[in-house]
């Protein structure tokens, strides 16, 4: 009330002084230069390697024409193709049998306890050797896969990096592969702050089992899975290593993916702005995406 | 309710009798789950090991073994490593230089996330800087931006600062995408340390650098370890923005030497696969020594990955 019947009245030494009030909060003489300081770090950071690379990005790929030249590559077309693909199957596989993995680690025991051990080895290995490793495992002539089934059933596996969908498949196992140990843990932390209490009260009612699970635990996961299904989507559609490495986006560039496309386009074809271009198609579905996410993981946050 | 007093009703014998059935049929329900429990550990085991043991496998094969059907190299031996850590083959003349690489980009960018996430999560939430929300919701957008979506303009503008083959181009890549996580647990972790000590030590005439120094980071010291541990892994483990920024024998790191190997027409997979084992072994072993940390750090933000 007082610092706005100053602005009303007071002259412009005054407003000064209140807009300066303003910006220094509680803070106290030099606590306010302080906490700028406390700042600078990371808002140059943000403004050297995030806002500038946008704003850059933005312009590169700004020109209409790219875009025509962009939707009529039959590779581009493959590619989104892939891409819808590698999300609907790669999220909602990963996640579900997370879900369902999360609930087999909440049995008692300790043998559960080192399978869980062994279970997050994919995501402790980094990705680079796993992904090498999986590649020439799917070798069509002299992987371990094909040797595998060859002696132990003798049948003579396919190549499985020769053809478009077996290799895209690969791909999307891949990735489930390596990042399913991540998304148990999270989920298995969301079923631990179940309070016990409310299972036994289920138990008291008489729900067990798959009752238990739907009518307890997954209204409770609830938000949490659509919060993770919301953050998978778009760490997936950023992933570049599980299909570079795994099928090299062959047979005859058939499976790519819009951020390997990208860096394809931009280096190995040294054209930045179509690479940009391909990148910045998936916008219309990436913005919407970010802006639930930020709503929800607000949510979140209070509810966990 | 109703079956106990039908039972308590009958006679002794065919009392003890139902209850037998019942006990049976307990046992019984116990041992489908105890067998579906280990059919599920067995097809879990065999998922997780197979790309694993396939690494291990290639990194003893000998020589000319690579082309060959086998499920165990007949003639196992360790020479790959013994190549590998003398720098004995001409893909790995650098290997150590680039094992040193790694090792410095890791620790810069772990040392340079901590000090400007914990600044900024001081800054934000214990000095409550007027609209610090501002910064915490750049952070989180920053957060949801995939990195690669960005490697291409990033690319470029390290050209304009003149940093193309220097380690300090990956760091700063590296930094910009970590921070945000750090900012998110620190700020988080925060919420449980009650304002009042900052308060109090205010009132005693501590400047903000002391309060940081003896208050705030003595007891966020958890968070720094979880998030710390994140950094270093996803620098060590951090692969497209190296291969992009660093393309020089002598500058580049060791995954980057790895993906290298792929170019090559006959790739020596048993040096390759050796080279990654050893790359591997420091995450691996960072991974579960603060397994712990990591995992509370993951739900101590909710969601945060």
């Amino acid at each position: 009330m007082t610092t706005a019947s100053a602005i009303e009245f007071g002259g412009p030494a005054v407003r000064r002084q209140s807009v300066w009030r303003y910006w220094r909060g509680g803070l106290r003489g030099s606590e306010f230069a302080w906490a700028l300081a406390f700042l600078v770090p990371y808002i140059g950071v943000f403004l050297a390697f995030v806002v500038y690379p946008v704003f850059y990005g933005l312009w590169m790929g700004s020109s209409p024409s790219l875009y025509t030249e962009v939707f009529s590559d039959p590779i581009y077309q493959q590619t989104l193709v892939n891409t819808v693909l590698f999300v609907a199957f790669g999220v909602n596989l990963k996640l579900f049998f997370a879900l369902l993995l999360s609930g087999f680690f909440m049995r008692p025991g300790w043998w559960v306890k080192a399978l869980l051990m062994i279970f997050v080895l994919p995501w402790a290995v980094p990705a680079l050797p796993s992904f090498i490793s999986i590649h020439w495992m799917l070798n069509g002539e002299w992987g371990l896969l094909n040797n595998a089934l060859f002696i132990l059933f003798g049948i003579d596996g396919p190549s499985w990096l020769n053809s478009r969908w077996l290799a895209l498949g690969s791909a999307i196992c891949s990735h489930v592969w390596k990042w399913l140990p991540f998304w148990t843990v999270i989920l298995l932390a969301g079923r631990m702050s179940i309070p016990q209490e409310i299972y036994d009260a289920a138990k008291v009612d008489g729900a067990t089992g798959l009752r238990r699970f739907a009518h307890v635990s997954f209204p409770l996961l609830a938000n949490l899975y659509l919060v993770l299904t919301l953050l998978a989507t778009i760490f997936l559609l950023g992933d570049f290593n599980s299909v570079t490495f795994v099928t090299g986006g062959g047979p005859a560039n058939s499976t790519h993916l819009l951020a390997t496309l990208g860096i394809r386009n931009a280096f190995d074809l040294a054209n930045p702005r179509l690479g940009v271009a391909v990148v910045m198609s998936a916008l219309p579905l990436l913005i919407p995406l970010v802006i639930i996410l930020m709503r929800r993981i607000k949510n979140t946050e209070t509810q966990l | 309710m109703s079956t106990v007093t039908a039972d308590t009703a009958l006679t002794p014998a065919a009392a003890t009798n139902s209850r037998d059935r019942m006990q049976r049929a307990a046992r019984r329900r116990r041992y489908a789950t105890n067998v579906g429990a280990a059919v599920v550990s067995a097809i879990l085991l065999v998922w997780t090991l197979t790309p694993i043991y396939n690494i291990v496998m290639v990194s003893f094969e000998a020589e000319g073994d690579v082309f060959s059907d086998h499920l165990w190299p007949p003639n196992a031996s360790a020479n790959s490593f013994w190549i590998v850590l003398t720098q004995g083959y001409w893909y790995l003349e650098y290997f150590w230089h680039q094992f040193g690489n790694s090792v410095y980009i890791a620790s810069m960018v772990t040392l340079l996330v901590l000090t400007i996430g914990s600044l900024t999560s001081f800054s934000v939430m214990r000095m409550r800087i007027r609209n610090g929300w501002v910064i915490t919701n750049a952070a989180l957008l920053t957060y949801v931006i995939p990195a690669s979506f960005l490697a291409i303009p990033f690319y470029l503008i390290m050209q304009h600062y003149g940093l193309h083959n220097n380690p300090w181009s990956v760091i700063a890549a590296l930094v910009t995408f970590a921070t945000p996580y750090a900012i998110f647990i620190f700020q988080e972790y925060g919420r449980s340390i009650p304002l009042e000590l900052d308060e109090s030590a205010r009132i005693d005439g501590a400047s903000p650098l002391q309060i940081y120094f003896r208050i705030y980071l003595p007891l966020m010291v958890p968070a720094l370890v979880a998030v710390g541990t994140f950094a270093l892994l996803a620098a060590w483990n951090e692969y497209l923005y190296q291969f992009l920024l660093l393309s020089n024998k002598r500058s580049m790191t060791v995954p980057v030497a790895l993906a290298q190997f792929l170019n090559s027409d006959v790739a020596p997979w048993n040096y390759m696969m050796a080279t990654a084992i050893i790359y591997a072994l420091p995450p691996i072993a960072t991974y579960y020594a603060f397994r712990n940390r990591m995992s509370s750090g993951l739900t101590m933000g909710g969601v945060k990955g």
